[in-house]
């Protein structure tokens, strides 16, 4: 006997196709971003009022030339071992005051990582991706001591610390007690990275 | 005469697909929030650098980018093929840049004005003498906060 209730009902068998079209379409279109770079901060333009005298000892000076080579302290060096120079020079102690310091305490070198400034000059023909090279050792230099004090101190990375410390998601009470212990740090080693204005001599 | 047909035993039964187009349209959810169109065509090739200490860009509404880089195939024939800046969706001049960041910079909201981070998107194929006249650009409009945007990598395959 058949019975006829109704509309006939519509076939759904085929919306998992139509489902799957556009699964596919967000699929290959999508592209997740997630913006990573190396933050820096620029000097100001106008000059400091008084004029601040750094003694020559207490300055690293990287110089990158349009080949891509490297001039650190007067000396040609390979980029590979940049981060090791620029570690030996922040963590020198020359002078002794530095307590966690674990450096030569050469006479010639930096006096401790407070005073110690690193000044990056390039030319106007080096390739953007040499110069990225030569920063991201330079703050890796930088990283690498402040790990090291990070662990010593808190028992934990300061490049781990630090994330945890930006990442928005953290809650605000981890955030308020990891920025006394980030700042610690910070200030163990303060990131003194000059770029000066590019040359265009060779 | 067959029309009751003895069902055969041991004859495992058809799996429903009946909730499939729900699970379908679940990931078809997930990925239709989570895309984010493109708000700007890129006109240079963009090859970033790699580096390995980098930190998150996070908050996208405090971001001002910055795209530097040779003009592509089809833009090479009236523009050249050596580096240039893109703002936008047009091609630029070093000189652009401040009133451009001013201007990106009035249209973000009161609060956040002061803690725009400028990226700068560079093709590692670029001078640095473009970086140069850009970087000073930036210091003179005060926007002194970058971040030289790059991809997570071991920072020696630059070299190559």
């Amino acid at each position: 006997m058949a019975r006829r209730a109704g509309a006939p009902e519509v076939n759904a068998g085929s919306m998992a196709d139509i489902a799957f079209l556009l699964l596919i379409f967000f699929l290959v279109t999508t592209t997740i971003e997630t913006d990573a770079g190396l933050d820096r901060m620029l000097p100001p333009i106008e000059p400091p009022d008084t004029d601040v005298v750094i003694k020559e000892k207490n300055i690293f000076e990287v110089n990158i030339n349009k080949s891509g080579q490297l001039l650190a302290d007067d000396e040609l060096i390979d980029l590979k071992t940049l981060r090791d120079k620029a570690k030996e020079f922040l963590d020198n102690n020359g002078d002794g005051t530095c307590t966690y310091c674990k450096g030569k305490k050469d006479a010639q070198s930096s006096d401790n990582p407070t005073k110690a400034v690193i000044s990056l000059k390039n030319d106007r023909e080096t390739k953007y991706g040499t110069y990225i090279t030569v920063q991201n050792e330079l703050v890796g230099a930088y990283n690498d001591l402040r790990n090291r004090e990070a662990q010593r101190l808190f028992g934990r990375a300061f490049t781990d610390m630090e994330a945890e410390y930006l990442n928005p998601e953290t809650s605000s009470e981890a955030k308020e007690a990891l920025k006394e212990k980030v700042k610690k740090v910070q200030d163990l080693f303060p990131q003194k990275l000059s770029e000066a204005e590019t040359s265009t001599s060779n | 005469m067959s029309k009751f047909n003895k069902k055969k035993d041991g004859d495992t039964p058809a799996v429903s697909t009946a909730s499939l187009p729900d699970i379908v349209f679940m990931l078809l959810f997930f990925f239709m929030t989570v895309t984010v169109m493109k708000d700007s065509t890129l006109k240079v090739e963009n090859t970033l650098p790699n580096a390995s200490e980098t930190k998150k860009l996070e908050k996208k509404d405090r971001v001002i980018y910055i795209y530097v880089g040779a003009p592509t195939a089809q833009y090479q024939s009236t523009f050249g093929s050596e580096p240039k800046i893109q703002l936008n969706d047009k091609f630029s001049d070093p000189t652009d840049v401040g009133d451009y960041i001013l201007q990106e910079r009035a249209k973000k909201a009161q609060e956040l004005q002061n803690v725009l981070t400028t990226a700068l998107k560079v093709d590692k194929n670029a001078n640095m003498g473009l970086i140069s006249d850009i970087k000073q650009e930036l210091r003179k409009v005060n926007a002194l906060k970058v971040n030289y945007t790059t991809y997570e990598g071991d920072a020696f395959n630059n070299l190559q």
